[in-house]
């Protein structure tokens, strides 16, 4: 999965050609690293229809609090530069994420 | 249709701890997880009242928990339980990766943390509304929290909020603690923390992030506004049995009622750990329940086998 970080968010999520999937994931919150080898296989799953990037919160703090982010984990999903859907915390299951995923290719 | 002996759901300490026993008692032996294994204590930064432990990380035991019962050849399955049936004795385990049908069951698919159920919850999930310390702290670094709660988990998340937060409020809707004497002492002594008695939680509110909330004093009536930047809940836990439908007997909240060998309302079907009505939701307890039903379900279905053997002869 593509690493994303304050300095390529805008290039590789905000300018991107594909719907694009973040996971805002930190060292230390668990649920995320118990999820992350399932997020890993969705972005095989969907790959060249979307694109899956992780950003590490815990280096990003100000970025993410820039996007309203202040709760692990969150998943965004944008297209065209907007956010589409925000899924955190509890809301959060593979079940979910592919249903937004799903969303986010339904509206091409 | 798949056909195991023993299938568990769920792999936090109970679920973990009857693989262990279920293995070593030679039963084939699958265990269910939605997430990953180890439950609840993952979110947990410090364990200190497991027996033999005297301190270690939530994950560092849930890691544990999962080699103990790896080393015995449990089979761990990544799927989430559906619906749990009993159709002509048979009990059939319905997941999202298919259908299996067990010799015995043991429920031990946990809890999880209730809600408020006020405005603004929901809208700031993620945004600063929290129901997990660990993960979330790091964005609270030199701000001003709230936790919301009185029992042992919103104190000990609280006192382990203070490392990063420069003030941490507990809104509790009585007058004193019900957590451990261990965790009532190092939070009166602790001086970022300010108690916020006889109050409850109307409503969060903010633009974007989380920016206050508004609290009522159960007592007077008098309404103020705390400003924070995070309201962390920790109200109690509630069972996750929603995929049971009512199959086994449950206590009001939905807890399940077993008897001492962890059985259950129905023959074959056993549970352990936070889902059944028990008094205390430790981990040394799911750990020993997890024991009891794996046991209890090794005779199950080692008597139901010498029933059937008598019935061919």
């Amino acid at each position: 999965m593509l690493v994303i970080d304050k300095d390529n968010y805008e290039q590789e999520v905000l300018r991107s050609e594909m719907p694009v999937v973040v996971d805002f994931w930190g060292p230390q919150c668990a649920p995320c690293l118990a999820l992350m080898p399932e997020v890993e296989k969705l972005a095989g799953e969907y790959a060249g229809r979307i694109k899956f990037g992780k950003l590490n919160s815990a280096e990003n703090r100000r970025f993410c609090m820039s996007l309203k982010i202040m709760g692990l984990p969150t998943f965004l999903f944008v297209k065209g530069g907007e956010i589409q859907a925000r899924l955190s915390g509890g809301e959060v299951s593979l079940d979910s994420l592919r249903a937004a995923a799903d969303k986010l290719l339904a509206g091409n | 249709m798949e056909k195991r002996e023993l299938v568990i759901l769920g792999a936090g300490p109970a679920g973990l701890s009857a693989a262990i026993y279920g293995r070593r008692a030679g039963l084939d032996t699958l265990i269910i997880e939605k997430i990953a294994p180890g439950g609840q204590i993952r979110n947990t930064d410090e364990i200190e009242n497991m027996p033999g432990v005297i301190h270690a990380s939530g994950l560092e035991l849930a890691e544990g928990f999962r080699r103990h019962a790896e080393h015995f050849q449990a089979e761990f399955r990544s799927a989430e339980v559906k619906a749990l049936k009993v159709h002509e004795g048979r009990k059939i385990v319905v997941t999202t990766a298919g259908e299996i049908e067990a010799g015995a069951v043991i429920i031990a698919t946990g809890a999880y943390f209730k809600k408020l159920g006020c405005p603004g919850e929901e809208e700031f999930i993620g945004a600063g509304v929290s129901y997990c310390a660990v993960c979330d702290a790091s964005f609270f670094v030199d701000e001003t929290v709230a936790v919301v709660g009185g029992g042992n988990t919103a104190v000990e998340e609280a006192l382990y909020l203070t490392r990063f937060a420069k003030k941490v409020y507990i809104i509790h809707r009585r007058d004193k603690f019900r957590a451990e004497r261990v965790a009532c002492e190092r939070a009166a002594k602790c001086e970022k923390l300010a108690p916020v008695w006889d109050s409850v939680v109307e409503a969060i509110e903010g633009d974007g992030l989380v920016e206050r909330v508004r609290v009522k004093n159960v007592r007077t009536g008098e309404v103020s506004a705390l400003e924070v930047a995070g309201v962390f809940v920790f109200v109690g836990t509630a069972p996750h049995n929603e995929y049971l439908n009512g199959l086994v007997a449950e206590k009001p909240g939905g807890w399940i009622v077993t008897g001492p060998h962890m059985d259950t309302s129905v023959p074959g079907i056993f549970a352990a750990g936070d889902v059944r009505d028990s008094p205390l939701r430790q981990v040394v307890t799911a750990a020993a329940d997890g024991a009891v039903a794996a046991m209890s379900a090794y005779h199950y279905i080692d008597s139901r086998g010498q029933a059937l053997e008598m019935e061919r002869k």
